[in-house]
């Protein structure tokens, strides 16, 4: 699986990339596969705050019900409604259309802590 | 056995009994008199003191009549002993009845989706509310004063305790409806629900599509309470709610001295995420066939843990399937049936009183005294075998002297011509 090389990641597999002081938010392709096929996102509203290594959410599958951590602090700009009706996206294209929020963060210190695509894989690749 | 225990005496055994509470003396007995000679000494002093007597006294107990069949149905081994199915291989008989369950009430309630059954009406309020929580994001929870005072009693349990605020909203003092311009001004964007209760505690139909309008505009849901179900036999399903929980105890469950009884909520497809409780959903097996099974468990506690919807994990079955036996019996007809008689003798009863209200009832109001105080009614009546209404002065010291009063299909003409006179009528 290519993981965006752009993307910074989290040891509980989510992914986060940033544009400007808008950090989007996602789980891992691995994540994912881990869970199975996915039938329910349960995220924030807009306006609330997430902090750092915090639930926000969780994502259900067939399987597991599994909690989702902000990787970043900040309020929540915008979430992604299409899930609520299409979950299963999160398992066809999980870096990409099923992200799930955008949080507003102040300046880029949490990002630049988090793991770089080639930790993350190490990580996975020790993991599994 | 006291040695087993670690203790010395039988006295030393029962120590943590109150001294108060203890007898101090033998039974008064005579010598060697046998079992069955006593169990018929007290039962025909229970003929003396307990049976015969007429009842109209409801408040969100009903006197109804309970079909010889319930008891029959649910007495059965497979049923009486079986454990919660989560094996669907092996519980087949149990989900199927569960899902009949469900089906009939939302099609008495107008909701597409209720659960496998709650404890009571009043621990299922609360449990509507926490979900309007959930679904709205909101905390603040507003509750009509209309809406049984031990339901609102449970209901500040529960919130105290989640840190949710609750405020009650009161009454129109001449129709006993809700008063809409109170619930206007309380209403807010804090507020994540609006509760009422139809008929209400005092027995009048509220206007449930005018009150569900204001919750909407505002953002809110509106929780739909039920005590007596026999009413949704003839009043329209509260189809503008948004969460609906009763009591059905009034379905061929015994009143029992206050319980066990069995209680639902039932919600727009929506919210189902948000349900708590149990759910039995149709499904297909491998071999094709029609089968059932527990369904979207990930809201429960066994799965989902601190973050479940409800710590109600399993449901009321067994209670709840004399519910699901008694809805079978009568059938759509039947109950259609079984609410009209309710209503004319309700009726017939009210047309010989004072009533304190000018709403529509169904087989229950508020009476006023004349001149004679509510207790002193009923102590009368009680002499001649019948047990009056609830003096509302407990819960509503507002009403003064006031009596709730029911009448249902198990009231005769004669005892209500009874009331009417104790009433001073």
């Amino acid at each position: 699986m290519n993981y965006p090389e752009s993307y910074r990641y989290t040891k509980e597999h989510e992914w986060v990339s940033l544009d400007g002081d808008t950090a989007t938010v996602g789980i891992t392709f691995h994540a994912q596969k881990e869970l199975g096929d996915i039938v329910y996102v349960d995220l924030p509203k807009t306006g609330t705050d997430v902090e750092k290594g915090k639930s926000f959410g969780s994502v259900e599958s067939v399987k597991a019900v599994s909690d989702i951590y902000a990787p970043v602090s900040g309020e929540v700009v915008e979430v992604n409604e299409e899930l609520s009706n299409t979950p299963e996206k999160l398992n066809e294209d999980p870096h990409g259309a099923a992200w799930l929020i955008k949080v507003k963060v102040d300046g880029p210190g949490d990002f630049n802590n988090l793991l770089s695509v080639s930790d993350y894989q190490k990580y996975v690749g020790a993991e599994s | 056995m006291l040695a087993a225990c670690g203790v010395r005496s039988a006295e030393e055994l029962f120590s943590q009994i109150p001294a108060e509470a203890v007898l101090d003396r033998p039974l008064n007995l005579a010598p060697g008199i046998s079992e069955y000679e006593i169990v018929d000494y007290f039962r025909s002093l229970s003929d003396k003191t307990a049976a015969g007597y007429a009842c109209f006294l409801g408040a969100g107990v009903y006197n109804h009549y309970r079909p010889v069949l319930v008891d029959t149905v649910v007495s059965r081994g497979e049923f009486l002993t079986s454990y919660t199915p989560y094996q669907s291989e092996i519980s087949q008989g149990t989900l199927v009845t569960i899902f009949e369950f469900q089906t009939m009430l939302c099609q008495l309630t107008g909701m597409d989706v209720a659960n496998a059954s709650m404890y009571d009406a009043s621990t299922a309020a609360p449990e509507a509310a926490m979900m309007a929580v959930r679904v709205t994001g909101r905390s603040k929870i507003l509750v009509a004063k209309s809406v049984h005072p031990e339901y609102r009693a449970v209901q500040r349990t529960y919130a105290k305790n989640q840190g949710l605020p609750i405020e009650e909203f009161g009454y129109d003092a001449e129709s006993g409806e809700i008063d809409m311009a109170d619930l206007e001004s309380k209403i807010d964007k804090q507020t994540a629900c609006v509760m009422i209760q139809s008929p209400n505690f005092f027995g009048v139909i509220e206007n449930v599509r005018k009150a569900a309008e204001v919750a909407h505009a505002h953002g809110a849901l509106l929780v739909f309470i039920f005590a007596e179900a026999a009413s949704l036999g003839i009043l329209e399903p509260p189809r503008d709610a948004d969460i609906v929980a009763g009591e059905l105890q009034s379905f061929a469950i015994s009143p029992s001295y206050g319980g066990p009884y069995a209680g639902v909520i039932a919600a727009k497809e929506k919210f189902v995420r948000q349900l708590p409780g149990r759910l039995v959903g149709q499904t297909t097996d491998s071999a094709g066939n029609r089968a059932f099974c527990l369904t979207l468990a990930t809201r429960e506690q066994h799965i989902r843990r601190e973050k479940a919807t409800s710590n109600i994990c399993t449901n009321q079955a067994l209670i709840a399937l004399m519910a699901t036996v008694f809805m079978e019996i009568y059938g759509k007809r039947g109950l259609r049936e079984l609410a009209t008689q309710n209503l004319s003798k309700a009726h017939y009863l009210g047309s010989k009183l004072k009533r304190r209200f000018t709403g529509n009832y169904f087989n229950e109001f508020v009476a006023v005294t004349n001149g004679i105080s509510a207790g002193e009614i009923n102590r009368q009546l009680l002499s001649k075998k019948i047990v009056g209404g609830l003096p509302l002065a407990r819960h509503y010291p507002e009403l003064g002297d006031a009596v709730l009063l029911c009448a249902t299909e198990m009231n005769k003409r004669a005892d209500m011509d009874k009331v009417a006179e104790a009433f001073g009528v």
